[in-house]
């Protein structure tokens, strides 16, 4: 089983680990519950070290890039961030990423864990089939450990350990500096729908960074947090998980990812089949659904029309904040665009659900 | 971890309280550990006939959804009616708020099956 290194930590804490896609993982500490309302109301520090970078440099790297990815590369500064995908011919999805651009010629991809080494072997082989072949692929997963700092007071607790000026970086923006003495990428960006920073530093000075943030995040009411409670403020914010709302089978326009699919910036990866199913009109559509009466949706449970199963539900959860079931669903288009009354099929029983504008927590 | 002297356990890790023919039923204080804050609380109906070694009822918790199974055969006679609007009474208070439902009891044999403190103790440790 792969670790992160901050794995002695998460024991030292008394963590409950679990095996996440391979690796060994707090899921809790404190409970989710608790750990879900503190990133919430104050800050929490989440280890996201399994998470894969891949870097991308050279003279073809934008260009190769361009093509690789959906969203548009060209109107992005040095110190910016994009959310973004990678998808098969087919319209399929790859993973979903985020991008830094270093330097119009130097790009590091932070990508799904679990992803990691498929992402990178899918970017290997799409090279060879291109004519951009003056860049450098360089998979650095393990050379970086990376915290998520997430919550109302993140800033604040950050503040302490850094003089670089953290006003000056806006959402979707980092800078290299120095926090607590290590060397840090620090980036406005994270998974929660707070105010935050993913943090990338060297995998040696890991715990230095985590335990400094710790020491002078307690008074402000920093808690550690798992992947329990990352989920459940994913789902909140209806922010897609890779394996759930997209997946090989799910073009991005069909999970609301159209904002960063954009099929005006000239040819990519996905493109033609996502143009085809445009023109064809897209069967299917995600939607947001909160529970009215009681009950818990989960992953593949069933969404009914009349009694008639029209799609499944992609996450599901109790949500800690409206607490209420939440969830994503992949429904047939001409339902999802009616009116007409919807049921979770939970168990043996069909339990009235409601739309709801995304997000769920706003 | 906590588990009273008086009850009875299963290896699902309910625990059961006799009074006479009328057996109270609840999931340890393990149990709770095992599934975190818990959030939803489904049970049956006073009146159902409930057989030994089904399911009676689900505890879902924000990340797990678990069945609950009927120690002993009988016929529900109470259920707790808070539960579905305080599911963190299993939490809090596995043995006392937390309680599930009253069966009355349809084969007392059904008891010789279940686990004493001490043997439910080491259950749970090999577990």
């Amino acid at each position: 089983m792969n670790k992160t290194p901050l794995n002695q930590i998460h024991r030292q804490l008394g963590a409950r680990m679990v095996d996440f896609g391979g690796w060994d993982m707090p899921v809790q500490y404190s409970g989710v519950i608790a750990e879900h309302m503190a990133v919430r109301t104050t800050a929490g520090l989440f280890d996201v070290s399994h998470m894969g970078e891949i870097e991308v440099s050279g003279p073809h790297a934008f260009d190769f890039l361009q093509y690789a990815t959906t969203n548009d590369l060209s109107n992005l500064t040095d110190g910016q961030v994009q959310y973004t995908a990678l998808c098969y011919e087919t319209g399929g999805v790859v993973d979903d990423l985020t991008l830094y651009r270093f330097a119009a010629d130097r790009y590091l991809l932070c990508v799904n864990a679990s992803n990691s080494d498929k992402d990178f072997a899918w970017l290997e082989d799409l090279l060879k089939t291109t004519d951009f072949s003056d860049l450098n692929l360089i998979n650095r997963s393990p050379e970086y450990a990376q915290l998520a700092l997430q919550g109302p007071v993140a800033a604040n607790i950050l503040a302490k350990l850094t003089s670089t000026d953290l006003s000056t970086i806006k959402f979707y923006r980092f800078v290299e500096g120095s926090v607590a003495g290590v060397e840090t990428i620090i980036s406005r960006t994270g998974y929660t729908g707070e105010d935050g920073f993913e943090l990338y530093c060297a995998a040696a000075d890991g715990i230095k960074l985590w335990q400094e943030l710790m020491r002078v995040g307690q008074s402000l009411g920093l808690e550690p947090i798992g992947l329990g409670a990352r989920d459940t403020l994913r789902l909140e914010k209806a922010y897609a998980l890779y394996g759930h709302e997209i997946t090989a089978e799910i073009m991005p326009i069909e999970a609301r990812l159209g904002w960063i699919t954009k099929l005006k910036k000239g040819n990519f990866v996905g493109r033609d089949a996502m143009l085809k199913a445009k023109e064809t009109g897209l069967p299917r559509k995600l939607i947001a659904l909160t529970v009215t009466t009681s009950g818990v949706p989960r992953e593949g449970y069933p969404v009914l029309c009349n009694g008639r199963e029209v799609g499944y539900v992609t996450s599901g959860t109790m949500s800690p904040s409206l607490k209420k079931g939440i969830a994503l669903a992949l429904i047939e288009t001409a339902i999802a665009d009616s009116d007409q009354p919807l049921d979770i099929g939970i168990r043996t029983r069909q339990i009235p659900v409601e739309r709801t504008t995304l997000p769920f927590v706003k | 971890m906590n588990f009273p002297e008086e009850l009875k356990y299963t290896e699902d890790h309910e625990w059961v309280l006799v009074e006479d023919d009328v057996v109270t039923i609840g999931v340890s204080d393990f149990a709770q550990d095992q599934l975190g804050d818990i959030v939803f609380v489904e049970l049956p109906e006073v009146g159902d006939t409930l057989e030994v070694g089904k399911t009676f009822g689900v505890v879902e918790s924000v990340k797990a959804v678990s069945d609950v199974y009927a120690p002993v055969s009988g016929e529900v006679v109470a259920v707790n009616e808070e539960l579905p609007d305080e599911p963190e009474a299993v939490n809090n208070s596995p043995y006392e708020d937390g309680w599930m439902i009253k069966i009355k009891l349809s084969d007392p044999a059904d008891l010789d099956q279940l686990m004493d403190v001490s043997a439910y103790q080491e259950f749970v440790e090999k577990d």
